[in-house]
């Protein structure tokens, strides 16, 4: 098996971005990866940014803590010469710059989400190359290939705070089930004009799926059990 | 100064409306003994990177004693929206709006949104105290008042020659500034919508003016408001003329008592 403990650390991961009315709720798993080996299998991927804007961060974990640490101090500065909170637009438009002037030397996907008091909760993806899309809901990393069919089902507009976190962390223990570079815990932030709340799910309190499940009434549990006693003459 | 070309603006999103003055260089100390506040800096306001014994900076006071020589401005902000007054425009003002728009246009390059106009005031207010701090600079002998209306509502600021720059409710540079402040100070300005506004401001224009000392003027107004959507514009030539004519009749009701 190869082991190459010097690969750089990526973040296989699954992150996930979702709006409901009053705020968004942010989730991610937290699998970090050198190769084969997991570096870190209790990884924070939701990281803060502001009080009112968190990121989620996938893809090279070197390259997205420094474009957050970044982004975080000229948040702060803007604050200060605003008077007043920022938006989380601004936000995902800094975010957005380093990102795509970068492009070359960057590996990192990212999610923005937060709460203003001019725009209430909004969600903006930022992936590769830069971009910036304002959307419901966002998905990225390894593990979203798995859920766009999922979110094209069980998305719906204006869930409540409980609604929307459940499927949060429904949409991320699923693609923790099928995405090998996914797993460990899941992490969720909930940010609203109340304020920002985080939970965590630990890996044996999930949802288990499918095939995890106890076979039951399998054929192959009838054949591979003893057959009945040969009758005694 | 009778070049009365319509008030310098921008137009973008957020749309702030830029109307400046300025005027002649402050004339040589000998002249100046009659002014009111009057101190001949005698050596000491040679150099604006020179302070005077009582700690005061003469070239900053001669560049506002220059706004102080102009025509008046007057802006005032309604509950929805802002009103400006220009009667005369001048040069060092193009320099200034110049810089505004091109702060606007980078912070919106930057941040990927409109910029508000605290923060706009701010930098021009820093630029106009940038030149106030080298010997090789000399003041801008301009005032600015800037409207505005960013997500928090229309919104009117001030900066002056010194840099200092403040959010006012009502504002007034130039000659008749003193008198202009009174009126407006009369005005119940949360309760005025914009076109009323235009009319309150179009005479105390006119109030100002006096007909033997003052050379012939012409009123020009600028406005932003839900009217205008949002966006800055010379305010409408029926409503100008409208409050032109109701600024007369006014004076004539005053002179006829």
């Amino acid at each position: 098996m190869d082991l190459n403990l010097d690969a750089p650390h990526s973040m296989g991961t699954t992150i996930v971005g979702v709006t409901y009315n009053g705020g968004v709720v942010l989730g991610a798993d937290s699998r970090t990866s050198t190769g084969m080996y997991v570096a870190n299998r209790a990884s924070d991927k939701i990281t803060q940014l502001t009080d009112n804007v968190y990121v989620c961060r996938s893809g090279s974990a070197a390259d997205s803590q420094v474009v957050s640490d970044y982004v975080r101090y000229f948040l702060h500065q803007h604050t200060i010469q605003l008077g007043q909170p920022a938006t989380v637009k601004v936000s995902a438009n800094l975010i957005r710059m380093l990102a795509y002037n970068n492009k070359n030397m960057l590996q990192t996907g990212l999610i923005v989400g937060g709460w203003d008091k001019y725009e209430g909760g909004k969600i903006y993806g930022i992936p590769l190359g830069g971009t910036v899309v304002e959307q419901p809901f966002a998905i990225g990393g390894s593990g979203s290939s798995y859920l766009y069919g999922f979110f094209d089902q069980a998305w719906k507009e204006n869930m409540t705070k409980e609604e929307a976190e459940q499927l949060v962390v429904k949409a991320v223990s699923l693609a923790i089930a099928r995405d090998g570079a996914s797993g460990g815990v899941v992490r969720t932030v909930i940010i609203n004009s109340e304020g920002v709340t985080r939970n965590f799910y630990p890996g044996d309190k999930l949802q288990l799926w499918h095939e995890e499940l106890e076979p039951q009434n399998s054929l192959l549990d009838i054949l591979n059990a003893a057959g009945p006693e040969p009758m005694a003459m | 100064m009778e070049q009365n070309r319509g008030p310098i603006g921008q137009r973008q999103r957020c749309s702030s409306g830029l109307t400046t003055k300025k005027s002649s260089p402050p004339p040589p100390i000998l002249l100046r003994s009659n002014q009111k506040m009057s101190s001949i800096g005698t050596g000491y306001d040679l150099s604006v990177t020179t302070f005077s014994p009582d700690g005061r900076v003469f070239q900053i006071e001669y560049a506002a004693k220059a706004v102080d020589n102009s025509g008046t401005v007057v802006g005032i902000k309604c509950k929805d929206g802002i009103v400006m007054a220009v009667a005369g425009l001048a040069a060092d003002g193009r320099q200034i709006v110049a810089r505004a728009k091109s702060e606007a246009r980078s912070y919106e390059s930057v941040y990927g949104d409109a910029v508000p106009v605290k923060e706009l005031s701010e930098r021009v207010a820093s630029y106009v105290h940038l030149c106030t701090l080298y010997w090789w600079l000399r003041p801008f002998g301009c005032g600015v008042i800037l409207g505005g209306y960013d997500k928090d509502g229309p919104q009117l600021y001030m900066i002056e020659p010194s840099g200092i720059s403040y959010r006012y409710f009502g504002a007034a540079i130039g000659k008749g500034k003193q008198a202009a402040k009174t009126e407006i100070e009369k005005l119940k300005l949360s309760e005025m919508t914009c076109k009323e506004g235009v009319i309150e401001v179009a005479k105390i224009i006119y109030k100002l003016h006096d007909e033997a000392k003052d050379k012939a003027f012409e009123l020009e107004m600028s406005w932003i408001c839900e009217e205008s959507k949002r966006e800055h514009q010379k305010v409408p030539d029926d409503l100008l003329e409208e409050a032109k004519t109701a600024a007369k009749t006014a004076l004539e009701e005053m002179d006829a008592d």
